[in-house]
């Protein structure tokens, strides 16, 4: 390349660069210049490398452009207007589709202690809620109030005519102008529009009417965003950097200054907090190595001067709107705080900036809390700086103890908060309101809030306002603002104490001032602030009852002034019924005359939500009240035809809640009203819309007016081409509705109809679609059965379900219930494909993959019946045979669905039939107990037991004896299942094989160390005296007490327990048998023994009961009286329990004659148990204790009634 | 001291259930009231045994029962006061 053309080149680009350096910043007096910094381009030893700075291209083809982020700039600058096309691109709704609502997924990136909090779950919406200032509410009257409203109002109405202006500019591609403004927003300069521009864009919660506020905001704005510019090289070491992110730098005096700062600092000013303290963020950790924000903490100067290099980069001045995303302006402190979440942590070398300052770990006078957070700091801070506590006024000590007080509860340990709430809620007059409310409302309003914490501080509001009652009053709006949030929590939990503390508020504040209080907010500029207000207007009709509110309401929902007020008052008639559920009823006609006239608003957000409205009272009080609808039905349905879009979807929804109050002759009259603009909607491919329509239908279709003529009529064609498209099954809310709508439709037409237009889908190539028709026909077919589909039909279904069975790529639960059902609902119309299915079955048993396997054994489960019933004996064994054949299988969910499939065969077929014959099954049996996964274990031992039940004979008494010894293993299962199918197995086998081998297996089990094993020997012992007759176990169980073993002769014991438990009545003659044993275990010297003896006494002298042991259960109570002054928990419950159990053997008058004696005992000791044994006496023999009653001497107290003789 | 709170708090909501439950507090006129109370109540509870009495007593059956009705009342005269 020649000189000349580089030389042309070079000019060519510097044009360039020049033309867009004059659009922004290539202004060189606004950069730093660090000549003490080694240039990263330039080489930095000159001697060994040359300086080559100046000519470095030189011999490179420059004509590529390298730097290609300049041209970009320029491309940048067409925007959109050299594309013709507009471009194609996902809805918003499905981009988002995972992130939001029922199918949204956790984002595993989130940290815990950020997932912890409340804010980083809440939706936009939900966080505007920390722009409603608290500050100067109650102390303005209501006139005032309301005179502000008026002006934010004006404020709202003017900036949104400014806006529409500008966009009127751009829309007229005013290009110069446009230009201008640009320059403007990015130059360094104090032009008065810019400023104009702020005034107008001024919030509510800039302080008030006054304007010292916003010229405070003008102010530090003008410092913040563009002071280094006017200061120029002045201060020369600090950068921009700190004016944008640093969250405790100059700008933490936030742009616009909120009533919330100032809230803040006036509560909590702190030495740690306060911003000229610390000018660099303070990162505070708890242990070392948790602190993630250290991390992600701002990066100072220094290090963004280190880390990035100079040359080819400038410093923008922020734009003059901009606020830093993460410099927050309600605390001074970082925002995540390290939370010690449990799991485990890595061991991390400590940062240093993380060193510099530490929590304190103890507050003085508090003690140990659970936590504590960079964030408390900002309110606790006042109990840690040491101040001398006697030389404080009376007020500040309270505000302490106060603070002292929510500290504990909410950073506390269980004990400690309890305590703190009890002293808080005991003294809350004494406080008084003010000083409480001024410190719990600002925690709640704290960004890194918890759900625990703010649970608790809700809390600690409930208890006060019950306490301080109508002294809240001039804190009402604030302790609104804070708690009005709650009830469009995405917790339900969280809405259900937003409710508690709204309703126990207007209790105390009472209607007036609750009206005057929320008044202002209804027609409030703020949708949020509208939208919440009307929610916990809802709450208050609910605790003051809708007919003292409805007046109110009555002149809202009129409100000539404004469309807001009017869209506001709807809302709160909408929200009611939400709540009260049926409770509106009563009042029905009162609020559906309220909102009537405002179907036909002016404004299409007024119609829409008085609709919805309709649809929420008609929704609550089905199947009653169509009388108080009666005037707006005509309303409603020509309001339907006028509407459009979102005002078209309530008016549907409305209409198809209020269809199934009619009767037959008016449902079948607005249904066929209705039906033309439904049809008209399947078209729509709005979402909304579409779930909307369906619901209607789905509604309209179960009302008893409407024929399934007409359905087919009008109906039907339509349906099925707007919605059976493949489409509908890729959207899972889609394809809930739609099966939905169509089961409903099915049971309406018969399912002979319906299926015969689904049965092709089952063929189609799409799999989600057939899953779809197959999820549908199996409802519809459990619901209705199969007797309405003929031949023909039959023919495809089954085959169409064989097809679509066979085709699955991933075996889903919907397409083996789906089979399931429509074979088991045919019955014996199966015959003829029985040959295929079970075919099919055995190939795919055949499968390599796990799950298809286990799926086709699970098949054979469900069918198994129907193949009986249809006499496919042969197809039976053969099935067995294979299973038999695949016992082997390593999969044990596959094993498992194998068992379960065996054990319905077993079921139809008989033991005495089975092929293969048992005594080769349970053989091959044994070995698979000892398989430890439990899906396998409960099939088998299922499947052992109902063998051992059914024909025990088949198999030899060895080889039950070997059964028997695994099952001894099952007994320590988790599954309760498991053990009592073990259990009762035991029993099973001991009737087959005689109890004596069986028992010997199990006494010896006794020995062992587990506790829940010899437990559950002890059960399984019970059971077999129960089932071979007591007398074959009583010997041997009692020779064994003998054993001189803690544990062996507790489990007798327990046994004997067990075993009179179950044999009950049977009891009586082993009582006298049994009686010395008990004796013996009653005076032992071990508690537990005792205690064990104590509950066999119960169960005996339960089973005996009037049957004439009394002698010896007033001796086993001699024996077990002196127990009573046992002072572990378990032992004196068993020993009460057996009092109890003798009492109802041997009647109340001869055990109270052991009662009265203690009952006024001098020592307290002795008549605490007596009381308690009295009270259990008065409870459950109340009246039989009255003639036993000791006789008091005192003239007063005889009872002469009793004395009467005839 | 936790298991203390409970049972507290169950003989409370057991009191509540049923008023003649006592504890080791409990005065013996408290306790014979309700031994009073109960009793007259049994009476009228068991209309044999009401019917018996009223034999006994001459005196029509609906009188002895308003008459154990009106004996609830104070059964065994006001309470001793407390001494001090």
């Amino acid at each position: 390349m020649s000189d000349a053309d580089f030389e042309k080149v070079r000019q060519a680009q510097a044009e360039r660069n020049a033309a867009s350096g004059k659009k922004g910043f290539k202004d060189a007096s606004s950069q730093r210049t660090n000549s003490d910094k080694a240039s990263l381009t330039a080489n930095f030893d000159k001697d060994l490398y040359g300086d080559d700075s100046s000519d470095k291209f030189a011999g490179y083809n420059t004509s590529i452009a390298v730097n290609d982020d300049e041209d970009m700039e320029d491309a940048d600058d067409d925007g959109d207007n050299g594309r013709l096309v507009a471009q194609y691109t996902a809805t918003d709704a499905q981009i988002g589709e995972w992130a939001h609502g029922e199918t949204a997924e956790a984002d595993i990136l989130q940290s815990r202690e950020k997932q912890a909090q409340i804010a980083s779950r809440e939706t936009d919406y939900q966080k505007q809620r920390f722009k409603r200032g608290l500050d100067g509410d109650g102390e303005k009257s209501y006139r005032e109030v309301m005179l502000q409203r008026d002006m934010e109002r004006e404020e709202a109405r003017v900036q949104k005519l400014v806006d529409e202006k500008e966009k009127e500019k751009m829309m007229n591609g005013d290009d110069d102008e446009m230009e201008g403004v640009e320059h403007k927003a990015l130059l360094k300069d104090s032009t008065p529009p810019a400023e104009e521009k702020k005034t107008t864009r001024k919030r509510r919660w800039d302080s008030g009417a006054g304007t010292n506020g916003d010229a405070a905001a003008n102010g530090t704005n003008g410092d913040s965003a563009n002071g280094h510019a006017t200061n120029g090289e002045a201060a020369s070491k600090k950068s921009r950097w700190d004016a944008t992110a640093a969250p405790n730098g100059e700008s933490a005096a936030a742009p616009v200054k909120s009533r919330w700062d100032m809230v803040d600092n006036r509560t909590a000013p702190t030495p740690v907090a306060a911003p000229e303290a610390t000018p660099r963020p303070v990162q505070p950790s708890f242990s070392f190595g948790t602190d993630v924000s250290g991390r992600n903490a701002p990066l100072s100067d220094e290090e963004l001067d280190e880390m990035l290099p100079k040359q080819g980069y400038k410093i923008i001045d922020p734009p003059p709107g901009f606020e830093p995303v993460n410099a927050p302006k309600h605390r001074v402190a970082p925002p995540a705080t390290p939370v010690n979440t449990g799991g485990f942590m890595m061991q991390e070398p400590v940062d240093p900036r993380s060193m510099d300052k530490q929590l304190p770990s103890e507050i003085p006078g508090v003690g140990d809390l659970q936590f504590f957070k960079t964030e408390d700091m900002a309110y606790f801070g006042k109990l840690v700086d040491g101040a001398d506590e006697n030389e404080m006024s009376v007020e500040e000590l309270k505000k302490r103890k106060i603070m002292r007080l929510l500290l504990k509860v909410k950073n506390g340990t269980p004990p400690m908060r309890k305590t703190a709430l009890r002293q808080i809620t005991d003294n809350a007059r004494a406080f008084g309101a003010g000083p409480l409310f001024d410190q719990i409302l600002p925690l709640l309003m704290e960004k890194s809030l918890e759900d625990q914490e703010r649970h608790l501080l809700v809390k600690v509001i409930d208890r006060v306002l019950y306490k301080l009652d109508d002294l809240v009053r001039p804190y009402t709006h604030k302790i609104l603002v804070v708690i009005e949030p709650l009830l469009i929590d995405q917790d339900y939990y969280a809405r259900v104490e937003g409710r508690e503390i709204i309703s126990n508020l207007a209790k105390a504040a009472g209607l007036a001032h609750m009206i005057s209080t929320m008044r202002p907010d209804i027609d409030h500029v703020d949708e949020y602030v509208r939208n919440t207000t009307a929610r916990a207007f809802a709450v208050v009709a609910s605790a003051l009852g809708i007919p003292t509110l409805l007046p109110f309401l009555k002149a809202v929902c009129r409100s000539k002034k404004s469309w807001q007020a009017r869209h506001t008052g709807v809302k709160i008639i909408q929200q009611i019924p939400i709540l009260m559920g049926c409770a509106v009823l009563p009042h029905l006609t009162g609020l559906v005359q309220c909102i009537g006239e405002n179907l036909n608003d002016e404004q299409v957000k007024v119609r829409t939500v008085t609709a919805l409205a309709m649809a929420a009272l008609a929704e609550a009080s089905a199947p009653y009240g169509i009388e108080a609808f009666d005037p707006i039905l005509n309303p409603l349905w020509t309001g339907a035809r006028k509407q459009r879009g979102k005002g078209l979807a309530g008016f549907l929804k409305a209409v198809g809640f209020i269809i199934p109050l009619m009767d037959e002759e008016y449902s079948s009259y607005y249904v066929s009203q209705i039906m033309e603009i439904l049809l008209r909607e399947f078209q729509s491919s709005d979402d909304e819309m579409k779930k909307v329509v369906l619901k209607v239908v789905s509604q309209c279709v179960k009302s008893r007016g409407v024929t399934p003529g007409y359905l087919r009529d009008h109906l039907l064609n339509d349906f099925f081409k707007a919605f059976w498209v493949r489409r509908m099954a890729v959207d899972k809310r889609n394809y809930k509705q739609v099966v939905e709508t169509t089961v409903d439709l099915g049971s309406k037409i018969g399912v002979g109809d319906l299926v015969e237009r689904l049965v092709v889908n089952l063929k189609d190539e799409s799999e989600p679609y057939r899953k779809m028709t197959v999820e549908t026909i199996e409802k519809i077919v459990a619901a209705q059965g199969t007797a309405d589909i003929n031949d023909r039909l039959e023919e495809r279904l089954v085959d169409g379900i064989l097809h679509s069975f066979q085709e699955q790529s991933v075996e889903e639960q919907v397409l083996l219930s789906g089979f399931a059902t429509i074979v088991n609902s045919l019955g014996t119309r199966c015959k003829p494909y029985l040959p295929q299915i079970v075919s099919t079955i055995l190939w795919r048993l055949n499968n390599k993959s796990a799950t298809v396997r286990q799926q086709a054994a699970d098949l054979v489960s469900r069918i198994a019946i129907v193949m009986k019933q249809c006499d496919e004996d042969q197809l039976l064994s053969k099935l067995g045979l294979t299973f038999y054949e695949y016992l082997g299988e390593e999969y044990p969910e596959v094993l498992g669905s194998i068992l379960g499939a065996m054990k319905s065969i077993v079921n139809v077929v008989g033991i005495s039939t089975m092929q293969p014959p048992i005594r080769d099954l349970l053989p091959r049996l044994t070995p698979i107990l000892r398989n430890r996964h439990e899906k396998v274990q409960e099939t088998t031992i299922d499947l052992v037991g109902r063998i051992a039940d059914r024909g025990p004979e088949s198999v030899n008494a060895r080889e039950w004896m070997r059964i028997c010894f695994e099952l001894l293993d099952m007994l320590k299962a988790h599954k309760k299942g498991i053990r009592r199918a073990a259990n009762n197995t035991f029993g099973f086998i001991a009737k087959a094989i005689g109890p004596q081998d069986v028992l010997a297996t199990l006494l010896n089990n006794l020995r062992v160390q587990e506790r829940q094993s010899r437990v559950c020997t002890a059960v399984a012992i019970g059971i077999v005296a129960e089932t071979c007759a007591p007398f074959t176990v009583l010997p041997a169980l009692m020779n064994e007490y003998r054993v001189p073993e803690l544990n062996v002769q507790n489990g007798v014991l327990k046994a004997l327990s067990f075993l009179f438990e179950y044999i009950g009545e049977m009891g009586k003659d082993y009582v006298y048998a049994v009686t010395p044993l008990i004796e013996d275990a009653l005076i032992d010297r071990d508690q537990v023994h005792r205690q064990t003896a104590a509950s066999v006494v119960k169960h005996v002298a339960l089973g005996v009961v009037g049957l004439g042991c009394e002698d010896a259960m007033l001796h086993l109570l001699n024996l077990l009286y002196p127990n009573l002054f046992e002072t572990s928990p378990h032992v004196i419950d068993r020993v009460i329990e057996a009092i109890d159990a003798i009492r109802m053997a041997v009647g109340t008058g001869a055990v109270m004659n052991y009662v009265w004696a203690g009952l006024f005992h001098p020592a307290r000791k002795v008549r605490t148990p007596y009381w308690r044994l009295y009270n259990e006496a008065y409870q459950f023999n109340s009246d039989s204790m009255v003639p036993y009653y000791p006789s008091v001497e005192d003239a007063n107290l005889k009872r002469n009634e009793l004395m009467i003789m005839l | 001291m936790a298991d203390k709170l409970r049972t507290q708090q169950q003989l409370e909501s057991l009191q509540n259930k049923y008023v003649g439950t006592g504890h080791s507090d409990t005065t013996k006129h408290e306790w014979t009231a309700n031994i009073a109370r109960d009793s007259y109540a049994s009476y009228q509870g068991h209309p044999p045994l009401l019917h018996y009495m009223a034999i006994g007593m001459g005196m029509p059956m609906e009188k002895v029962r308003m008459h154990c009705m009106e004996k609830m009342v104070l059964p065994c005269g006001p309470a001793p006061r407390a001494e001090d």
